[in-house]
C-alpha cells in the first residue's frame, strides 16, 4: 500500500474505458428497477386507456382506440377536477412561497430563541399528510373546532359553517393544511439561498445609504429567487399531484377534486378500468408538461451536476 | 460554484475572513412587530398539534363540548388504539415497509450517485433528468396498472407489492440526494488513493462511503419519512389490515360508522404516529436541514 505507482497497466485510454464501465455497471441497478417499475407499468397504463373493459365479465374488453380520452376530454369532470387542481397548486404554492420567504428571513436574523423557533418551525413537515389533513379536520371540526370557536368569540363569519362541507370553504381547509406541512420546506430552501448571499453585499448597500426595505426589494429579493425558483419547482409538481389531503378530507366533493383522486375513484370505486387509465395519463402528461416547462426554464441545476465533471 | 448545499454554507459562513466579529454572539433585539410575527409563526406550527392532543384527551361527552383544555382528560382512546389489533399490525407493516425500502434504495443509490458524482460517464445528464423526472411522476399513473399486474402475478395486497414501487420513487430522492453529498467530499482522497494503485470501485468502498457516513444518515431520514408518509400506493395497492401500512390505516378509523365518534381514537392514533416523528427532528434536526437543502441552487 505504501509504495507508491503509477497508473497501473493501461494507459488513461485504457482507464477511460473502464471507468465509463464501472459507471454504467454502478447505475444499472437504479436505472432497471425505475424502468420496470415506472415504465412498464405506464405503458401498460396507455394500453389499459385504449380499452373498454367489461364490468360484468372479467377479462371482456374491447379495443376503443382515443375513444377514453376524447370521452375524458369532453366530460366536465375533468376539467373541473383539473381546475381545482391548479387552483389549489397556485394558490397553495403562492402562500407557502410568501410565508417561507418571511420565514426564512426570520431564521436567518440572530436573535435569542431563533433555534427554537427553527425546530418549531421544522415540526409539521415530518407529520404524515393525512395526519396534517386529520389535524385540520379537528381544527374545523363544526361546532367544536378550535378555528368555528375563536370564530364564533370575535363574531366573526364563518362561526356556523361546516367548512369541509362548501365550496369554497373545503377548499381553504385543504389550502390550509398544505401550507402548514410544506412551508418548512420552502423556508428552508430560501434560507439556504440567504445564506450564501455576502455580507459585502448588504455593507455595500448599507454605505449608499440604502433603507432596510430597498435593501431588501433591491438586493435580498433578487439574489433569492434561484432558491424561490427552486422550492416553488418542487412545490408545484408536489401540489399537482394532491391526493391525501382530498382523499382524507373531502373525497374530493365540494370543489375539492383533484386530477389524482378523480383517477383514483374511476378506477378503485367505479371500477372503470379504461377511462380511469385514460385520466391517469391525462394527470400524468399534465405534470409531465409542467415540469418538462420547468426543466427547460429552471432545471439550471441538473445541467451544472452533469457539467462539472468534464 | 453554483451548487451549494446547506452543510458547505454553514461552514462557509462561519470559516468567513471575519468571522469573530460578525457572526457568533451578536444578537440583534428584534423590532415588536417581528416579536408579533415570530410569535404567529410559532403558534401557526404548534397550535394545530396542541388541538390533536387535546381531542385525543377527550372520551364521551367531552368530545362533544369543545373544551379548550380537557377538564377531564383521559388515556382510554390511547388505551383502544393499542387495542386494536389492525392498528398494531399497521404499526408493524410500517416499519417493515419503510426499513427495508430504505436499506435497499440507499445500497442502489449509493453505487449510481457514485458514478454521477464521480466517474465519467455517457449521457450524465440524460441519466440525471430522467432520474430527477421519475420523482415528478404521478403516483398515479403507476398505481393504476400496477393494480391489475399485481392482482394477476399474487403482488397485490402484499408487503412486497408495496416496497418494490415504493422504491422507485425512493430510489431518485436517495441517488439525487447522495450525489449532492459524494460531490462534497474533496477529491484528493480519492486521488492518492489512486496514486497507491487503488480502483475507482476500491477508492468508492474504502475512502468514499466511510466519509459519506454522515451524507448516507441524512439520506436514510428523508427516505424513510417520504416512505413512511407515501399514501396513494398504499392506498391503491392493499385491501386488507394484512398489508395496510399506517397512514391507511388512519385514514380508514373515520369509516367505521356515521353515528359512532371516533375523533377521539383518530386522534390519539394520530399522535401516536406523529411522536417518532417528532423525536426524529428532536434529534436529527440539523441532518434533516442540510438534506432537505442538498444541491440547492446559488446562481
Amino acid at each position: 500500500m505504501a509504495m507508491k505507482t503509477l497508473l497501473p497497466g493501461r494507459g488513461p485510454a485504457g482507464r477511460d474505458r473502464a471507468e465509463r464501465r464501472l459507471a454504467a455497471r454502478m447505475t444499472a441497478p437504479s436505472l432497471i428497477l425505475m424502468a420496470v417499475v415506472a415504465a412498464v407499468p405506464i405503458g401498460y397504463a396507455i394500453w389499459l386507456s385504449l380499452n373498454q373493459y367489461s364490468i360484468r365479465e372479467a377479462g371482456l374488453s374491447r379495443f376503443v382506440g382515443l375513444g377514453n380520452y376524447l370521452d375524458a376530454l369532453a366530460s366536465s369532470d375533468w376539467w373541473a377536477a383539473f381546475g381545482q387542481t391548479f387552483l389549489f397548486a397556485a394558490v397553495s404554492v403562492s402562500l407557502e412561497m410568501a410565508l417561507g420567504t418571511a420565514m426564512a428571513l426570520l431564521l436567518n436574523l440572530a436573535f435569542r430563541g431563533r433555534a427554537l423557533l427553527r425546530t418549531v418551525v421544522l415540526l409539521p413537515y415530518a407529520i404524515v399528510t393525512v395526519v396534517s389533513a386529520i389535524t385540520w379536520r379537528t381544527m374545523f371540526e363544526p361546532r367544536l373546532g378550535l378555528l368555528p370557536q375563536i370564530l364564533d368569540t370575535l363574531h366573526l363569519p364563518g362561526a356556523g359553517v361546516v367548512w369541509l362541507g362548501e365550496q369554497g370553504y373545503a377548499m381553504a381547509v385543504i389550502i390550509l393544511s398544505d401550507v402548514w406541512k410544506t412551508t418548512p420546506f420552502a423556508a428552508l430552501i430560501i434560507l439556504a439561498g440567504l445564506q450564501v448571499i455576502s455580507k459585502e453585499t448588504y455593507e455595500a448597500a448599507e454605505l449608499d445609504g440604502a433603507n432596510k426595505w430597498q435593501t431588501f426589494a433591491h438586493i435580498t429579493l433578487p439574489l433569492l429567487r434561484p432558491a424561490i425558483v427552486l422550492a416553488a419547482i418542487f412545490r408545484t409538481l408536489d401540489a399537482l399531484r394532491v391526493f391525501d389531503l382530498p382523499f382524507v378530507l373531502t373525497r374530493g366533493a365540494n370543489g375539492t377534486q383533484s386530477m389524482s383522486m378523480l383517477a383514483y375513484t374511476q378506477l378503485t370505486e367505479n371500477r372503470q378500468i379504461g377511462p380511469g387509465s385514460a385520466l391517469s395519463i391525462l394527470t400524468f402528461l399534465t405534470v409531465m408538461a409542467v415540469s418538462a416547462v420547468y426543466i427547460r426554464f429552471g432545471g439550471g441545476n441538473i445541467r451544472d451536476i452533469a457539467k462539472e465533471d468534464h | 460554484m453554483s451548487t451549494i448545499t446547506a452543510p458547505k454554507t454553514t461552514r462557509t459562513l462561519q470559516g468567513q475572513a471575519k468571522p469573530r466579529r460578525r457572526r457568533p454572539r451578536r444578537e440583534h433585539t428584534l423590532h415588536p412587530a417581528v416579536w408579533l410575527f415570530v410569535v404567529a409563526v410559532m403558534g401557526f406550527s404548534l397550535v394545530p398539534f396542541y388541538w390533536l392532543i387535546n381531542t385525543s384527551l377527550k372520551k364521551g361527552s367531552a368530545l362533544g363540548q369543545g373544551e379548550l383544555f380537557p377538564s377531564q382528560p383521559t388515556l382510554e382512546n390511547y388505551i383502544s388504539v393499542f387495542r386494536n389489533g389492525d392498528f398494531l399490525l399497521a404499526l408493524r407493516n410500517s416499519v417493515i415497509i419503510a426499513v427495508v425500502t430504505t436499506l435497499v434504495a440507499l445500497v442502489f443509490a449509493s453505487f449510481a450517485a457514485y458514478a454521477l458524482a464521480r466517474l465519467k460517464m455517457r449521457r450524465k445528464a440524460l441519466i440525471l433528468t430522467l432520474i430527477l423526472s421519475v420523482t415528478t411522476f404521478p403516483a398515479i399513473a403507476i398505481a393504476a396498472p400496477l393494480f391489475s399486474i399485481w392482482r394477476q402475478i399474487g403482488l397485490y395486497d402484499t408487503l412486497p407489492g408495496l416496497i418494490i414501487p415504493k422504491l422507485t420513487f425512493a430510489l431518485p430522492l436517495a441517488i439525487y440526494t447522495l450525489t449532492s453529498f459524494f460531490r462534497d467530499i474533496p477529491r484528493e482522497l480519492e486521488e492518492s488513493a489512486y496514486m497507491d494503485g487503488a480502483s475507482p470501485f476500491t477508492a468508492f468502498r474504502k475512502i468514499i462511503l466511510p466519509l459519506a457516513v454522515p451524507g448516507l444518515a441524512t439520506t436514510a431520514i428523508l427516505v424513510f419519512i417520504s416512505v413512511w408518509n407515501e399514501f396513494l400506493l398504499a392506498v391503491t395497492l392493499t385491501s386488507s389490515p394484512a398489508a395496510r401500512p399506517v397512514p391507511v390505516a388512519i385514514a380508514f378509523f373515520n369509516g367505521t360508522s356515521e353515528f359512532d365518534q371516533p375523533l377521539g381514537t383518530i386522534s390519539a392514533a394520530s399522535v401516536i404516529i406523529t411522536i417518532p416523528l417528532v423525536i426524529l427532528v428532536l434529534v436529527c434536526q440539523k441532518r434533516i436541514v442540510s438534506g432537505m437543502t442538498a444541491g440547492a441552487v446559488k446562481g
